[in-house]
């Protein structure tokens, strides 16, 4: 979890900006076409996978909303909505972050990245989504995107972890499949190859 | 046997999708002009509709629509237990009343606000045992359980009926289902030790990380449906059926699903996602309906809770010689499952228990909708009964794996009330496997070692599922580009076995695997009937039926070639590419030209005529619209009788601290007895994911709701909380018998569910023997169960709850 933009930071941006701050309002309201009151600027600008893109940001907008429902990144995925699970992790200055839980506006002078920025213009594939290839570290998938970057968050940190290092530096991501060790033997070829 | 694919590993065609986020779920997906809709759902755990005032809502800018139980049961809603598309008679709290479509998501909650909805509240339960008790509330507003083919009931036990099993007593009441074999009275008389007890093993939400949004939307006619599922094939039609579409005009679409667990095998386990196919269909747009977390927990399902009796006998070389087994199941509030049956029938299956009677009574509670969760009833009996065992050895002297060896299942076993063989079965051989694997003989004597305040454990666990069925369908084309497709439609939960399956077809044609497809994803490529993805089914299930697939299409394409080319067809072989004579392979035809010859010729070759008697309506209706496109080879499984059994033994180590409760798990082994392995890596995956299901199961997993409002307490990963990264240890070994099952073509059987119940039962045994052979019997054993036990403060104040803290 960034440490700098802790949960803390979230409910006290929510409120800044007048909505309410519970996880299933932000949910519904994050794809609202409404105004809220205020005078905080709609139209930003975010660095995304190194593009700068022009986005209409609601003041409570989540940037796991703002990236699936605006820019059409869909590899974030929402599993729970509330930090619990990890399935929307991204990475903000290079620090694994829960997307349902960060203001999107709290980041528009920061670099994001999401799963599907990680791909070489050649299209290969990153070492840490080779690795998960090559170990079938996926089952179903749907925790797959955050567990990758979390794996490459972890990586840029700390390029040669043990594995006990990995598993605490994975831990903020849930797979309901309990593929753990798979994610893992990924997290550990992919250091290898990285 | 030497296989070209059998046995290795592979990269499976929606992997690279998973990595790069590229492969989409439902919620994935969107359409021009697509609404939201939202959920009104009840505010109470039993309650009855008076009264819904939309007229604001309707009024109000944005908002398209809206769908009410009305709507969807013009008739009147079905007087039956099991999920309903939408309500006005809801029987737990969260159950999906109404729906609304409105041009975003806080327009459609805006418009929900506006209802007035009146609800009379009534009397809720979330005790089986309060609900039995004289005067106590039914969960159903005809009784508090379902008779099959008499509907509602009220069943009702004396209060003392209730107070003496409370207290720890066979119940006494006539049970609802029973079963019997062998001579029970002289098991017990002949076992020199007897264990009788209570037990209660805990429901917990099945939790998929994807919630079941879906979306729908209809063009000329047809109904496309983008959802989730454990089968793309086996739910189309009762999805069609629901949705109220002929099959004909139904798209299913599914290229991937965020988790099963045995909630999303039936269409009855998602008829939610109707409601954005009946709405589009109301108000003439695509609807998309995304569902949360919290409405995940309410209509995503629940495992069964148990809360029993059980009198267990062994003579005294340790053979079980009988079991008596008296169980009151939980069916929650939309109520379904048959966990204690299975709970039995696995008993029976794995310890070849020579005399058993079972005894259940299904009762209803205002909680999650239950159904079949990963191992339902089997995962949950093997943690109570595993100890018991170990209790067993101890007191009459025996070596613990030893007395598992004795009752293990081998082949020429029978097992459950009708005596079913195996197909084949190899438990010792596993049993001892694990034992070399984990080094249980370099191990053991560190049983109950302490070291400070921490002591160890060892703990022996054994899973079963009954693991394959028959009677399915198979589909394949040899394409005029000398492509095989292998259509197949087995939902893509992350088994893989949608994909491992399909290259048993591949094998028989001695293919690579670059030159085959996997046809799959949604039902207008023409899919084939498959068992849905669950029961541990799949591998035997569907091998059978690509094989044979694969078998008529090679008989096709040597009858080809002999025709054109002259003799017989025993005459000819093929070698991946071509259909050759034996004697001069020279004399052939390669695929591309056969399968070209086949369209040319028609008829059967091409799916337009004989096609095998008892094929299903789907894989008909699949076959005829690909009829001309290809060389088709075209399959009917017939049904077999006996029972191919999944194994797996599980050993284990931990290190428990006495003053924390706490426990750390040393090392894992498990060991899978599933036939043939078909995929290594999947396999492997299955023993891990399963170790990690079966930590939750013994120690983690379980319903909590509030007993003076029935809210649940546990709607979210935090509360019901799931094995995490820290929970789990860093590596789990895994290992396979790897010996073949001699009914499936490629000698395969089943294993997802018993990888499970191996470990629930190894880690509660551990657990016992860290305690010096202390049973909780229960699961999950909480780590303030620990430590109030070491504490010497009971934890039997409350021994059978459910749905609430245990004391």
């Amino acid at each position: 979890m960034n440490p700098k933009l802790t949960r803390r930071r979230f409910i006290k941006g929510v409120i800044a900006s007048g909505a309410a701050a519970t996880s299933t309002t932000i949910w519904y309201t994050a794809n609202g076409q409404s105004r809220p009151a205020g005078a905080v600027e709609r139209m930003i600008r975010i660095n995304i996978n190194g593009q700068m893109r022009n986005v209409d940001v609601a003041p409570q907008e989540t940037l796991a909303s703002t990236l699936r429902y605006k820019l059409g990144l869909t590899g974030t995925k929402l599993g729970c909505n509330r930090g619990e699970c990890g399935a929307c992790t991204v990475l903000v200055n290079d620090i694994p972050s829960y997307a349902c839980s960060v203001l999107t506006h709290s980041v528009k002078n920061m670099r994001v990245e999401s799963v599907e920025g990680l791909e070489s213009a050649n299209g290969d594939l990153h070492p840490v989504q080779q690795a998960f290839v090559d170990e079938l570290s996926p089952q179903c998938g749907y925790c797959t995107p955050g567990q990758v970057m979390s794996a490459v968050g972890l990586l840029r940190s700390n390029p040669n972890p043990t594995r006990e290092e990995a598993r605490q530096g994975m831990a903020g991501n849930i797979c309901r499949c309990g593929s753990y060790d798979s994610y893992l033997n990924g997290v550990m070829r992919a250091a290898q190859i990285g | 046997m030497a296989y070209m694919h059998i046995g290795k590993d592979f990269v499976p065609p929606d992997v690279p999708g998973k990595v790069t986020g590229r492969i989409k779920y439902a919620e994935d997906y969107a359409r021009d002009g697509m609404v939201y809709a939202r959920l009104l759902t009840s505010p109470v755990p039993h309650g009855r509709v008076v009264n819904i005032d939309a007229s604001e809502a309707l009024a109000m800018e944005g908002v398209f629509g809206i769908l009410t139980a009305d709507d969807v049961y013009p008739d009147g809603e079905p007087q039956s237990p099991g999920l309903k598309v939408l309500t006005n008679e809801p029987t737990l709290m969260g159950e999906p009343i109404l729906a609304v479509a409105a041009v975003d998501e806080k327009t459609a909650e805006n418009a929900i606000a506006a209802i007035e909805l009146t609800i009379e509240r009534l009397p809720f339960v979330l005790d089986p045992l309060d609900s039995l008790e004289e005067g106590g509330a039914n969960a159903y507003n005809g009784g508090n359980t379902f008779i099959f083919r008499q509907g509602f009931a009220e069943e009702k036990w004396t209060s003392d009926q209730v107070e003496s099993f409370r207290s720890g007593n066979e119940p006494t009441a006539e049970a609802q289902q029973s079963w019997e074999y062998g001579d029970l009275e002289a098991g017990f008389a002949a076992s020199d030790f007897v264990h009788e007890t209570t037990f209660s093993t805990a429901g917990y939400p099945h939790m998929s990380m994807e919630p079941r949004s879906a979306m729908a939307y209809w063009e000329n006619g047809k109904c496309f449906l983008h959802g989730t599922s454990q089968s793309l094939s086996a739910i189309a039609e009762p999805m069609a059926a629901i949705v109220g579409v002929p099959l004909e005009d139904f798209v299913f679409i599914n290229e991937a699903t965020g988790g099963g667990f045995g909630q999303r095998a039936r269409a009855g386990s998602i008829p939610s996602m109707a409601i954005p196919a009946k709405l589009s269909l109301k108000i003439n747009r695509p609807v998309m309906m995304r569902v949360s977390r919290e409405e995940e927990f309410t209509i995503g399902g629940a495992r069964q809770g148990l809360q029993g009796w059980i009198k267990v006998g062994f003579k005294s070389d340790g053979t079980m010689a009988a079991m008596d087994m008296y169980c009151v199941s939980d069916n929650g509030g939309k109520g379904g499952g048959g966990d204690a049956n299975s709970a039995a029938a696995g008993v029976s299956a794995l310890y070849q228990t020579e005399a058993m009677r079972f005894r259940n009574t299904s009762i209803g509670t205002n909680t999650g909708h239950r159904g079949a969760q990963r191992g339902p009833g089997e995962n949950q009996i093997m943690a109570v009964v595993a100890p018991i065992l170990d209790k067993a050895a101890e007191e009459l002297g025996l070596d613990r794996l030893a007395i598992r060896k004795l009752n293990a299942a081998q082949n020429g076993d029978v097992s459950g009330p009708r005596s079913t063989p195996f197909t084949s079965a190899y438990m010792p051989e596993a049993l001892q496997q694990g034992a070399d694997q984990f080094d249980w003989e370099g191990k053991k004597g560190r049983s109950r070692q302490t070291n400070g305040s921490k002591v160890r454990g060892l703990g022996i666990g054994q899973g079963y599922h009954n693991a394959g069925r028959s009677g399915m369908d198979g589909i394949v084309r040899l394409m005029p580009n000398g492509r095989l497709q292998v259509h197949n439609g087995i939902g893509n939960l992350g088994t893989y076995s949608y994909a491992s399956t399909s290259r048993a077809a591949a094998e028989v044609l001695k293919m690579d695997w670059e030159n085959c497809d996997v046809v799959t994803g949604r039902t207008d490529r023409h899919l084939p009937i498959t068992s849905p993805q669950d029961g541990s089914n799949s591998i035997f299930t569907n091998t059978r039926t690509c094989f044979g697939a694969a078998q008529d299409l090679l008989a096709k394409m040597k009858e080809i070639a002999a025709m054109d080319l002259g003799g017989e067809t025993a005459d000819y072989d093929v070698d991946g590419t071509r259909v050759h004579q034996i004697a001069d392979n020279t004399v052939g035809m390669t695929y591309a030209e056969v399968a070209q010859r086949g369209i040319e010729l028609g008829g059967k070759f091409s799916g337009e005529s004989d096609l095998p008697e008892e094929l299903n309506t789907l894989t008909t209706l699949s076959v005829s619209r690909l009829a001309g496109s290809a060389l088709m080879g075209i399959y009917h499984d017939p049904r077999h009788s006996d029972n191919p059994p999944g194994f797996t033994v599980t050993y284990t180590e931990i290190e428990l601290d006495k003053e924390t409760g706490k426990f750390e798990i040393l090392d894992m082994v498990t060991i899978a007895e599933c036939g043939t392995v078909v995929h290594p890596q999947g396999l492997a995956n299955q023993l891990r994911g399963g170790a990690v299901w079966g930590i939750g199961l013994s120690v983690l997993e379980r319903h909590l709701y509030d007993p003076q409002n029935g809210l649940p307490a546990s709607s979210g990963y935090w509360q019901s909380k799931i094995p995490t990264y820290l929970d789990t240890p860093a590596e789990i070994g895994t290992g396979w018998v790897d010996l073949p099952d001699p009914e499936n073509p490629v000698g395969a059987r089943g294993i997802g569910e018993p990888a499970m119940g191996a470990v629930s039962a190894a880690l509660n045994a551990a657990i016992s023997d860290a305690l010096g052979g202390h049973l909780f019997d229960t699961s999950p054993v909480t780590t303030d169960m620990i430590i109030n036990h070491i504490a010497g403060v009971s934890e039997e104040a409350k021994p059978l709850a459910q749905n609430n803290f245990r004391g």
